[in-house]
């Protein structure tokens, strides 16, 4: 059969399980489904699914499978990795209508709600509780709780809360095969294998995900948050395993370099101190006497690390206002810089020192600038690359320039994305992280769930063929043999 | 910090066994053998395999290889002031590491703190094609590939040979008071709840039959704060009452009747059934002694949104770990076979056709 053949036997067959407006196939109605928050990676799907029930998305899975059509499964489409970039040959499921919180819990402190539930619209419906969804990933008002589980998003205060795995208790899911099956409770535990772990972070390669309970938490009674500066990036890392040692955790420990801060400055006017080499935010959170007891002792702790200036945000207001200035602080960037690439690795916090003076040095190398936001409790650094892709070469030259920064994060013991996944985007670096027994290992778990691969295909894991081809090209650092060839 | 890496030794039993056919019963310090179905084949120490391969107090991470004493990764974090924030069970003086993570169980910081599986970082594993695997790492944030390393917690052996671990650590609470006050199991679960509601530092709360026991960890002014709060008068030894919990020791488990772990949404109420029950994890966990039949406590977990463990005692010849729905199970197979494809590790210990 033709492709076009396989196309219209599929959109019929579609069309006796979906409503009209839930089935899109002519070319313009495709097009806003065509990338995700990677926009340089973009692919029309041959179809976009829009389900609304569980059994729809059940029927569209069980057709798929029949058909041995590939299928890619969206949120919000926010994602960073081109986790939800589609397939030319492939049906882009869109969970977005998906969108109602199915209950709360205050007893037992979880809200069930379907996929397509925005991540901040959980804490909002759980506050009249005094409750919370603690995972804060910095999309969260546009990002959706079925893309988070997916991802295994993080955000600025998971050093103390935890990642979305720390904080999913059960979810509903859609095989391949279109059966649905129940992966955890309202317990905190289940019998078996740790599915749900397996299934957090999964890149949409194992199943659907079609329910989501999560686990709230009291909101705190108090949080407060201090700005240091410093004049060297090395004393700021110290400073933060001054405050780990003294046996405190802070709810969020976030650093930015110089470039960032005066990024962010320009932008937002948070009232940084632009002469610094790096300043530090820490948040802490709890009852009243934990917080102004902690807060005491941090301030102590970073006048004796050297902080060059200690500032506590004397109210709400002024909270705000320090935190402002970090969460701009990409589009802060965009402002100073035609296109920018963030990049996502993670490392052991001691080697942050070394890590950034050899990405200035690569920096250099590529003449291309790179401003600095780093997760600085949990280690996980977004350098974030200035460019401009109307230059010709310079996104290649941006992307081989990433792909050695993530390189130098597994050199130094880390790992290369802490918390937006591989998706397409890192796909090449998989191969540099793990030997080829481990992506083995990886397909078979795939297989368990997937045997004919029709889920997200070609995302996340590699195969051993693809890495064998980019490690020959590996060899040749920026002298590719055939640089007008498509490589993806 | 001495110890050997015994990998090669492993690795090559585990092909022995493979062109055997021989099934292998990974053992540590056998401090958990009661637990699941009864082992079989034969027995494959990791004992000796040991030594702690890194600690750096302010990255928050320890590793250690799988023979490794429990006690002796406790021992070294508590040089730092710091702990294993899940308070895992020892069952015994020469618990490892190792087993700690296969057996996946958590103390009564659990619901406050997290699970074992909450806090595993990074393993490296021998697969059942003698394979040494290493998937996570020593970082907090990690999202490439799956996540096998979780996977491992809690799957009794039956995916493969653990060869080290690396644990997320945290530090330990300055201060820990423990407060007690009369209750009914009702009253209790009621209040365990009422209290996680509310921004206080709970670390542990639990009912043993007669009192409500609550542990606060905090600084010094929170705890004084929330201690108000919450009321109860202070126990002296409040460490020995969680540890001996923890250990099982504590008076209600002096008993041969089948014991029963339920893991329930921790508001439900009291369970309507037989047996004498104590209830820890600010009422998530329930313990039942009785000899109820198996299928009424399952039922009755079940119907809660929980599951119930034939812990210890009793016939383990059925299944000891609640029954897995048709398609889980399938998937359970399949995955087996995935790591495992002869079948050689810890066969049928956590359910029959694994």
């Amino acid at each position: 059969m033709t492709a076009s053949g396989d196309k219209a036997a599929l959109v019929a067959a579609l069309r006796g399980v979906l409503p009209p407006d839930a089935l899109l196939h002519a070319t313009e109605d495709l097009r806003p489904y065509e990338c995700d928050g990677l926009s340089a990676y973009r692919q029309l799907p041959m179809v976009v699914a829009l389900p609304s029930t569980i059994e729809q998305v059940q029927e569209v899975m069980r057709l798929c499978h029949g058909y041995g059509v590939p299928v890619v499964a969206r949120g919000a489409g926010t994602g960073l990795s081109g986790g939800a970039l589609p397939r030319g040959d492939g049906l882009l499921l869109g969970l977005a209508r998906f969108n109602r919180i199915l209950g709360i819990d205050p007893a037992n402190r979880t809200a069930r709600v379907q996929p397509g539930v925005r991540n901040q619209a959980i804490s909002e419906a759980a506050r009249a509780h005094g409750l919370y969804y603690a995972p804060d990933p910095s999309s969260q008002i546009a990002c959706t709780i079925g893309g988070n589980v997916a991802e295994n998003s993080g955000g600025v205060h998971c050093l103390k809360y935890g990642l979305t795995v720390h904080n999913v208790l059960c979810i509903e899911v859609v095989t391949v095969e279109g059966e649905r099956i129940t992966i955890g409770s309202e317990a905190l535990d289940s019998p078996g294998y740790d599915l749900l772990a397996l299934m957090t972070g999964s890149e949409g390669m194992l199943g659907v995900i079609v329910e989501v309970t999560v686990r709230l938490l009291p909101l705190p009674e108090r949080a407060q948050v201090i700005l240091a500066a410093f004049d060297d990036i090395g004393r700021a890392g110290a400073a933060v395993a001054g405050i780990i040692a003294a046996g405190i955790v802070p709810a969020g420990l976030e650093m930015m370099d110089g470039p960032a801060i005066r990024a962010a400055e320009d932008f937002v006017h948070a009232g940084y101190p632009t002469g610094a080499a790096a300043i530090l935010l820490c948040e802490l959170d709890g009852t009243n006497e934990e917080v102004s007891e902690q807060i005491a002792r941090v301030r102590q702790l970073l006048m004796e690390g050297g902080a060059t200036e200690v500032r506590t945000a004397r109210d709400e207001q002024e909270r705000l206002t320090f935190w402002k200035g970090r969460k701009a602080a990409f589009p802060a960037v965009g402002r100073i810089s035609p296109d920018y690439y963030c990049m996502d690795g993670t490392i052991p916090r001691r080697r942050l020192p070394e890590v950034l003076r050899r990405i200035a040095e690569l920096s250099r190398e590529y003449g291309l600038p790179v401003a600095n936001v780093f997760h600085a409790g949990d280690g996980n650094l977004h350098p974030l690359i200035l460019y401009d892709a109307n230059k010709p070469g310079e996104l290649e030259r941006t992307e081989e320039l990433g792909g050695r920064i993530l390189e130098l994060c597994v050199e130094v013991g880390g790992t290369i994305t802490g918390e937006h996944g591989v998706g397409i985007e890192k796909i090449n670096q998989m191969c540099v992280q793990f030997r080829p027994l481990e992506l083995t290992q990886f397909h078979a778990v795939k297989a368990a769930f997937d045997p004919r691969g029709l889920l997200n295909p070609g995302k996340a894991v590699p195969t051993l063929h693809r890495c064998a081809e980019f490690g020959a090209m590996h060899v040749h650092h920026g002298q590719l043999k055939f640089p007008e060839l498509e490589r993806f | 910090m001495g110890g050997v890496d015994r990998t090669e030794t492993l690795q090559a039993a585990v092909a022995a066994a493979r062109s055997n056919g021989t099934a292998l019963q990974i053992v540590g310090a056998g401090t958990k053998g009661f637990l699941g179905r009864p082992p079989v084949g034969e027995p494959l120490s990791l004992m000796g395999h040991a030594g702690i391969l890194s600690y750096e107090p302010t990255e928050l991470v320890i590793t250690a290889r799988s023979g490794t004493p429990l006690a002796d990764v406790e021992a070294a974090l508590a040089k730092h002031g710091q702990m294993l924030a899940f308070e895992p069970p020892h069952f015994g003086p020469d618990a490892t590491v190792g087993g700690c993570v296969a057996s996946g169980l958590s103390g009564p910081r659990r619901p406050y703190g997290g699970a074992v599986r909450d806090h595993v970082l990074g393993v490296r594993l021998l697969n059942g094609r003698g394979e040494v695997l290493r998937f996570g790492g020593e970082v907090m944030k990690n999202v490439a590939g799956y996540d096998l390393s979780r996977l491992m917690v809690g799957a009794m052996g039956t995916l493969g040979v653990l060869l080290d671990v690396s644990i997320k650590v945290l530090p330990r609470p300055p201060v820990e008071v423990t407060l007690r006050q009369a209750s009914t199991a009702a009253r209790a679960i009621e209040a365990m709840n009422r209290w996680a509601a509310r921004p206080l530092p709970l670390s542990a709360a639990a009912f043993d039959g007669e009192h409500l026991h609550v542990r606060l960890s905090g600084t010094d002014s929170g705890v004084r704060a929330a201690r108000s709060a919450i009321g109860g008068e202070a126990v002296e030894d409040g460490d020995g009452f969680w540890q001996r919990l923890r250990e099982h020791r504590h008076a209600f488990f002096e008993s041969p009747l089948p014991l029963w772990r339920l893991s329930v949404p921790p508001a439900t109420p009291p369970l309507e059934l037989p047996g004498k029950a104590l209830i820890d994890w600010g009422g998530a966990q329930r313990w039942l002694l009785g000899e109820t039949p198996a299928g009424q406590i399952r039922a009755a977990a079940a119907g809660a949104g929980g599951h119930a463990t034939l812990f210890r005692n009793g016939d383990r010849s059925g299944d000891a770990f609640h029954p897995l729905a048709r398609p889980v199970a399938a998937l359970h197979r399949r995955l087996k076979a995935a790591f495992d494809p002869d079948g050689l590790f810890n066969r049928g210990r956590l359910y029959a056709d694994l």
